[in-house]
């Protein structure tokens, strides 16, 4: 009790407590309990990133005979040194070229379709709006061969443009953008209007600066999705040198690099493809959490 | 004016409702905006729609027309001939080896499915009670740590638990501190269903009883079916429940934070004890979302393919093999694209009744879009019933 602290006082947070005192003790030790859970869970979270960060300084020998201890007897980079000297480089450039560009199409192409489903009137606006729903329920999972099939018939298998391109496709993000723009009030676009400026322009300086945060959001999902995506990737190419950091990865994991486990050159090149995306994660995680719940309730 | 503040999703209905209520004067006034507008609205919605035609609906029937066909993957798929409903009658109607390896693979997703969605949604919830709880310490921390797994690449912790469940690997390490001799995870086949079974001396695995082992579906036995999930399948279960329930934890959490605290201050006063609480407060306040999870779990489930192709490609004995992998192995590796297009197609019918269930649930839950607690504070002032 003496401890609370008033964060909160027009909630009423601590209500009860005061309601029934003598209860105190007993709250004290679920409280207890719930903390044991909590952290009990949470080492089984960390845990494996720990081992992961651990093993990728071991050598094979030490990572194979104490798997378990994410502390390495000997510090040594052999693992990165390897990975640096083979395609690893070549794949994280793969990344960043299909992730950027993934990322920049998706944010341009669902907020102006986005956009034009929100606020302006043409014809066939209701009949577009019904495809982007009904299109985000198709699994993607079903799609592999179809797509593949698709890539071939226009000549863009195992080209840039294959792995790029079909991943801009997306309904989901334009569903998002058109339901932020719906909540824009419509008098910021006509005092603009008045002033002369044109359909690209009002949408470009007026109303999409205002939707910074459906942008934002956009922007974080399509940059952790494209980065992460493998099934895509495993079809649209066949060239080694094409290989993003998850196809690559998976290669390396089914022992593309010759005989022996390899353990510390797989974790240290875990750890460094989850790098970024955990970079983005630890800046951006306020916007993570509302578009997966966003994500969730919409889909 | 507020432009920018407080667009939650509760302002967007009334938005809507402006924008629409907005468009008839203006409509008659400046027919000469409206009429570019109509190009503009076009210009700009036409990038995103010919790529979604061309990426989502194009791919979709071509595979269907493939689907019908014996197409072996020289040439066009357009030029192909077409043989009618063979691909679906192989894998469907009488048993062969394709439909053996489709009915094993359904099996083993089945299998997944029933273990991966109770378990993760359960984990979720509890998670998110305990983060919940108002004077937590390190909540931030807490749900950083169950969600970060969700967002990082499947690659990655594949790669991990792929080294974590090795025969001598940490899991192992672990249970041998109980005594546990460990299986060697991605090699054993053996279903969990038959080692339960055996274990408790009902059925002797290498000798079926013959009411089990002379009686099929889709080409295998009815003692096939009962097998579970195989050891390596667990694994892989494991991971699953590991990677997801963050996500899941995060929408339960949000649900929570909507259920008033009144409410829950109001079931206190009239005595109710935690349980009594947590059984007539929260729980039906969070049947709506508790259904979101549930379906979103089931149609993700029904999906898995990157695991499998990362840490199993389908072994050991076929006991990972699922929908999703077969039809990719069908299709690349054994150049039949019209029975691995047919398999996809038989996945996506379960998918789409998947999300069709969720459409309904959601539908229900749009529809009685006033929580029920101020339902029942209406209906208790007007006096009708619920």
């Amino acid at each position: 009790m003496a401890t609370r602290t008033s964060e909160r006082p027009s909630k009423g947070a601590a209500g009860p407590i005061e309601l029934i005192p003598a209860k105190n003790s007993r709250g004290r030790s679920t409280a207890l309990i719930v903390y044991l859970v909590l952290i009990f869970f949470a080492l089984l979270y960390i845990f494996p990133f720990l081992i992961q960060i651990g093993t990728s300084f071991k050598s094979d020998a030490e990572a194979t005979a104490s798997p378990l201890n994410p502390i390495p007897m000997v510090w040594q980079l052999d693992a990165y040194r390897t990975l640096a000297g083979q395609d690893f480089p070549r794949w994280f450039l793969n990344s960043v070229i299909v992730s950027v560009c993934v990322t920049a199409g998706r944010v341009f192409f669902d907020s102006l379709a986005g956009y034009a489903l929100a606020r302006l009137h043409f014809f066939g606006r209701k009949a577009l709006g019904g495809v982007i729903v009904s299109v985000i329920a198709v699994p993607g999972v079903v799609l592999l061969i179809p797509k593949y099939l698709v890539l071939v018939e226009l000549h863009m298998y195992n080209t840039y443009a294959g792995m790029i391109i079909p991943l801009i496709a997306d309904a989901a993000g334009v569903f998002i953008m058109r339901q932020f723009f719906l909540g824009i009030p419509a008098e910021v676009e006509e005092a603009a209007r008045i002033d002369g400026a044109g359909t690209f322009r009002l949408f470009w300086s007026v109303v999409l600066p205002m939707a910074r945060p459906a942008v934002i959001t956009i922007t974080i999902l399509s940059f952790q999705a494209s980065w992460n995506e493998l099934a895509h990737f495993i079809v649209s190419r066949r060239d080694p040198a094409l290989n993003t950091l998850t196809s690559g990865v998976a290669s390396l994991s089914s022992g593309a690099y010759g005989s022996g486990n390899l353990f510390p050159l797989k974790m240290a090149a875990a750890l460094l493809m989850t790098i970024p995306v955990a970079l983005v994660f630890f800046s951006f995680q306020r916007y993570f959490v509302r578009g997966a719940g966003a994500g969730a309730v919409k889909g | 004016m507020s432009i920018t503040q407080g667009m939650g999703p509760a302002q967007v209905p009334a938005a809507v409702a402006t924008a629409d209520g907005d468009v008839t004067p203006p409509k008659r006034r400046r027919s000469g905006i409206r009429g570019s507008e109509n190009r503009a609205g076009l210009l700009f919605a036409a990038p995103a729609f010919v790529l979604i035609l061309l990426f989502l609906i194009g791919p979709v029937l071509l595979a269907l027309w493939v689907s019908l066909t014996d197409w072996s993957g020289k040439g066009s798929p357009l030029g192909a001939n077409f043989i009618g409903a063979k691909n679906y009658d192989t894998l469907l109607g009488s048993p062969n080896l394709q439909q053996r390896d489709l009915a094993t693979a359904l099996r083993n997703n089945m299998y997944y499915v029933l273990l991966v969605v109770p378990l993760q949604t359960v984990l979720a919830l509890i998670l998110a009670m305990a983060i919940n709880r108002q004077r937590l310490r390190g909540k931030g921390f807490f749900r950083t740590a169950f969600y970060f797994p969700s967002v990082t690449s499947t690659v990655a912790i594949s790669v991990v638990f792929l080294f974590l469940f090795t025969a001598s690997g940490a899991v192992n390490s672990v249970l041998a501190w109980f005594g546990i001799n460990g299986p060697n995870w991605f090699a054993d086949p053996r279903g969990v269903g038959h080692l339960i079974l055996s274990g408790l001396g009902l059925v002797d695995t290498a000798n079926p009883p013959a009411w089990l082992a002379d009686h099929d579906f889709l080409g295998i036995s009815w003692f096939q079916w009962i097998a579970g999930p195989s050891v390596a399948m667990c694994a892989l279960i494991t991971l699953a429940i590991w990677t997801t329930a963050g996500t899941f934890m995060l929408i339960f959490l949000a649900a929570l934070q909507d259920i008033p605290a009144d409410v829950e201050e109001a079931a206190m006063v009239d005595g109710a004890n935690r349980w009594q609480r947590f059984r007539n407060v929260t729980l039906p306040a969070l049947k709506p979302t508790m259904f979101l999870v549930i379906t979103l779990g089931l149609i993700g489930t029904w999906q898995v393919f990157d695991q499998v192709y990362l840490m199993s490609q389908g072994k050991p004995s076929k006991t990972t093999l699922t929908p999703a992998y077969l039809s990719f192995q069908t299709s690349f590796q054994d150049g039949k694209w019209g029975q691995g297009t047919a398999i996809a197609f038989i996945l996506f019918v379960i998918i789409i009744v998947m999300t069709l269930i969720q459409r309904f649930v959601m539908r229900d839950r749009d529809s009685s879009r006033k929580p029920w607690w101020r339902r029942r504070r209406e209906a208790a002032l007007t006096g009708s019933d619920v």
